[in-house]
């Protein structure tokens, strides 16, 4: 009963707020949505172009498989402990939020830092995305995700400070939600470059 | 976790968060769902044909996992909007990447032959 009189009471003072928020999560959404059809775009470019290697190297000879399998497990991680810092934003832990997310962008920046050392490598070994029309879309493809992940870390790297500094607050938690969103999304576009491009190029 | 922080939450974001036990299950499976298309790939366990067809599965798979359990979309879920955008998109980001390809394949055939 007190439970209910309570829910009523507060939703009576705070309707407006709460309807604000929600509001804002959703639109959030729907640019997630938005930026999947971009994704499409390059996977269906991907898809048509994959086999176009002009005369060089395709994916069997170029990618380095326990590294592409490690980055998967990399970023699978941070998607689960983001989820952790958001469950302790609920329960209103400040701390384990800030740890959680400190965690995350480690994970992050190491996904980041594995795929730019490969780019590094592949452009000194002169396959670059000049070289043809497979690598061109390969890049543009995989480097799409990794400056969506690098956007994701400077992002994170402003909500610690605002967590830090204001707190868990309305406000907060829902930035908070939103980031979630876009990590969890990014976990998801990973796992169809990861199917896509990696695991059916090695057939 | 109490009864009405989850309700003031559901109404605040809109969405179900669920709990450390449904984001472990769901990091199990994401993992298990990783693992296993790479060991079919890796030791080539199947004819070519099957391998895609394994690959795929194992990635919507994947994809159900991911949606379900970090991100929560359910009919059931104060954020029935969410899914309904959610299934169009995926409506059009299927036309887009189905239709490219039947297309192009259409152009190199008719190229070809």
């Amino acid at each position: 009963m007190s439970t209910v009189a309570h829910k009523t009471i507060e939703q009576h003072s705070t309707d407006h707020h709460h309807d604000t928020q929600s509001t804002i999560v959703f639109g959030f959404w729907i640019y997630i949505m938005s930026d999947c059809i971009l994704f499409a775009t390059l996977f269906a470019a991907f898809a048509v172009l994959h086999t176009h290697t002009f005369g060089g190297p395709g994916p069997k000879e170029l990618f380095s498989m326990p590294i592409v399998l490690a980055e998967t497990f990399i970023l699978l991680t941070s998607s689960f402990t983001y989820g952790l810092a958001l469950l302790a934003a609920f329960r209103k832990h400040q701390g384990q939020v800030i740890g959680f997310l400190i965690a995350t962008f480690i994970l992050g920046l190491s996904f980041v830092a594995i795929e730019v050392t490969e780019f590094t490598h592949l452009v000194q070994e002169g396959h670059s995305w000049r070289s043809s029309a497979f690598l061109s879309s390969f890049f543009t493809l995989v480097g799409t995700h990794g400056l969506h992940v690098s956007m994701g870390l400077i992002w994170m790297i402003g909500l610690i400070v605002q967590v830090k500094r204001h707190g868990l607050t309305h406000i907060t938690q829902r930035k908070l939600t939103t980031l979630s969103l876009f990590w969890h999304f990014l976990d998801i576009v990973w796992i169809f470059v990861f199917s896509i491009v990696y695991l059916m190029g090695m057939i | 976790m109490s009864h009405h922080e989850n309700l003031a939450t559901d109404i605040e974001f809109g969405s179900d968060h669920g709990t450390v036990k449904s984001y472990i299950v769901g990091f199990i499976f994401s993992l298990v769902l990783t693992i296993v298309p790479f060991v079919i790939v890796a030791e080539h366990l199947f004819s070519t044909l099957s391998m895609y067809v394994t690959i795929a599965i194992f990635a919507l798979a994947q994809l159900l996992v991911q949606l379900v359990f970090f991100l929560h979309l359910s009919p059931k879920s104060k954020a029935r909007w969410n899914l309904n955008v959610f299934i169009f998109t995926f409506l059009v980001v299927m036309i887009l990447v189905a239709g490219s390809i039947w297309i192009m394949v259409n152009l190199d055939y008719f190229m070809m032959h």
